[in-house]
């Protein structure tokens, strides 16, 4: 991928919005949250609004590494490593109490919705987004 | 005039010229948008659009089985990039690690592995079944365009000279409100000891440009050994240099390889940390011939701004001759570095001769060092310079009549709509993608995806203009559902 720091601002905010809110919709009612349906709808999209919210200060961050590469590209590849620390800040976030609207949440369902959260938007982004959006990949990600 | 003149006139309501990829891409992205075969003409001297970049790559050592210099999502048969071609190298594969390797190549590039490119069979083949979807064929009028005009009630007259006997009148005009000129590389240009060698020895067996057919000199090598001088720092030597090694080990040869350089790059090189091109061994590093975001990301958006001088120097920051790593190539150099039979030598060729007897071709180089005199059975010119825009008539005929101008770097102006600036005719206007355009507000003209940008900002001009529908996001995803399978538009 080639974004630019708009590009990739607004393709966070869109892909896991839409992507991500999707699929939260459908593997909450699997994740072994130990609680009522409602109550584990009210923490997975709490944690996917964290995710994003978190995500778009991190996109400052990976803009700035992305000026040492000459190409000026992002590898697809940062795009899963990427997933490690994101996911690992946000973990000792919710540990810590520090997301809002997000309890006490068993390590086993938060790793299967974010890792699987994750890897559904990365493989959209790497190819089906521009089905959809043909101009996206030559405006460096940006939707509008 | 054109009808007192008795030439035929013929009608069409879009006229490219070249027929080559440049004109293949954008027909595919009208098509796509919804224009009828019948209201575009593709005016061409060519068999098929690939035809003349298939003659240049093969002999310059890309055959079919070869991979190209070309992104997995730079997909001339697919506006979309997707499915890139890896994935469909993927979706092709016969065993598991077939399958596994191309994914796993553009999964880890350019990290733990080289930048994925596709082989030039599987561009060639995607093209020619898209070619055949969209109808291509119905559009083509075979001929050599000699010149495009403009006409005093708006549009532009273009004039063919059609082949032999094939029409009853020695020209055609097509009147269009819209043209296209993509007529690809305006022609080769010889370094200028290469030009006289070539000129006053009339000697064009052991001089030879890697961008003619030059299989004679692998057929000698393989005869008996000998010494080669490769000239130039760039792609082509890269593959002239694989096939020279791969024929010496295939083959037990005892070839002799001397690279001239005419700059040295010794490491990483640029103005400061956040614009360092790798480099090394006298190479510069780079996956593809610009920095890859000039396609779409932070380089494409900050050129898209820039103006005269600064957009030229923009241009001579990230250009340069440079050449991708690639695996293959650093170990076999680093082998015939180590076994003593590839040697680089820097400096400027100041002339060339032929060698005692007629025998072989004498090198004289100002190096650092001192003059310096290399003697070789062969040259092989890789330095791929491209002729000036004049050179081809019908870019001359239209800065000469049609009001058409350089840009920054000396190539055809076009605007970032890639209209080509000064040819306006209303209501109709003129149009121009690929190399003859390099230096404008957009790099990377000249390749599969910089065509497509081109014809996706030309078309999406023309939308606006009427000519063809808009295309959004509903008849986007319903034209890549018929690509997906193979349906004809």
């Amino acid at each position: 991928m080639v974004p630019t720091l708009y590009g990739r601002i607004q393709t966070r905010i869109v892909l896991l919005a839409v992507v991500g809110g999707l699929w939260t919709l459908i593997i909450t009612p699997l994740l072994p949250t130990g609680e009522s349906l409602g109550a584990s709808y009210r923490t997975t999209y709490a944690v996917l609004l964290a995710v994003l919210v978190l995500g778009v200060l991190w996109e400052f961050l990976y803009h700035f590494l992305q000026q040492f590469r000459w190409e000026k590209d992002w590898p697809t590849f940062f795009g899963l490593l990427t997933m490690i620390n994101e996911g690992l800040l946000l973990w000792l976030l919710i540990k810590a109490g520090a997301v809002p609207g997000v309890g006490d949440v068993p390590l086993s369902a938060y790793l299967i919705q974010f890792v699987s959260t994750w890897l559904v938007v990365w493989l959209v982004a790497n190819g089906p987004v521009q089905v959809f959006f043909v101009r996206w990949r030559f405006r460096g990600g940006r939707f509008w | 005039m054109v009808a007192r003149a008795g030439i035929p006139i013929i009608d069409s309501r879009f006229v490219t010229v070249g027929g080559g990829i440049g004109s293949f891409v954008t027909v595919d992205y009208l098509r796509v948008y919804g224009v009828p075969a019948a209201d575009i003409t593709v005016l061409t001297q060519l068999e098929t659009p690939w035809s003349s970049y298939e003659y240049l790559t093969r002999v310059s050592q890309i055959p079919r089985g070869e991979r190209l210099r070309s992104d997995s999502k730079s997909t001339p048969d697919n506006i979309w990039g997707f499915p890139s071609y890896a994935v469909r190298e993927a979706l092709a594969a016969k065993s598991v690690k077939d399958f596994v390797t191309p994914l796993w190549n553009v999964l880890t590039e350019p990290i733990l592995s080289d930048y994925y490119t596709p082989k030039a069979g599987q561009a060639f083949e995607s093209m020619e079944r898209e070619h055949d979807r969209i109808g291509y064929p119905q559009c083509v009028r075979k001929g050599q365009v000699r010149m495009v005009r403009r006409r005093r009630e708006g549009g532009y007259f273009t004039i063919l000279t059609p082949p032999v006997g094939a029409t009853p009148t020695r020209r055609l005009a097509y009147r269009s409100p819209y043209v296209h000129i993509a007529i690809g590389y305006p022609g080769l240009k010889l370094l200028p000891d290469l030009q006289r060698y070539r000129e006053y020895y009339r000697d064009p067996s052991k001089v030879v440009n890697a961008y003619e057919p030059h299989e004679q000199v692998y057929q000698q090598l393989a005869l008996r050994p000998g010494t080669v001088v490769i000239r130039g720092g760039g792609i082509v030597a890269s593959r002239v240099l694989q096939r020279l090694i791969d024929d010496r080990d295939r083959l037990g040869l005892q070839t002799q390889i001397v690279h001239v350089f005419r700059t040295y790059v010794t490491g990483a090189h640029g103005p400061n940390i956040f614009m360092r091109r790798k480099g090394g061994e006298g190479w510069a590093y780079q996956g593809f011939n610009y920095p890859k975001s000039v396609w779409g990301g932070q380089l494409k958006a900050k050129i898209r701004g820039l103006e005269g001088e600064e957009r030229a120097e923009a241009y001579k920051l990230m250009g340069g001759t440079n050449t991708p790593v690639r695996k293959l190539w650093q170990s076999q150099l680093a082998r015939g570095r180590s076994e003593g039979w590839y040697r680089t030598v820097v400096g400027e060729v100041t002339e060339l001769r032929p060698g005692r007897g007629n025998q072989g071709v004498v090198t004289f180089l100002k190096t650092q060092q001192g003059p310096l005199e290399v003697y070789s059975d062969f040259v092989i010119d890789c330095t791929g310079l491209e002729a000036d825009i004049r050179e081809h008539r019908v870019l001359a005929d239209l800065m000469d009549h049609g009001g058409a101008g350089r840009n920054p770097v000396g190539r055809l102006d076009v605007d970032r709509n890639f209209e080509v600036i000064g040819t306006r005719s209303q209501p109709g206007k003129m149009y121009a993608s690929g190399s003859a355009t390099l230096g404008g507000y957009f790099p990377g003209v000249d390749t599969f995806l910089g065509l497509q940008i081109a014809a996706q900002e030309i078309c999406d001009d023309l939308a606006k203009l009427g000519f063809c529908p808009r295309f959004g996001m509903v008849a986007s995803t319903k034209q890549w559902w018929r690509w997906a399978r193979h349906r004809k538009i």
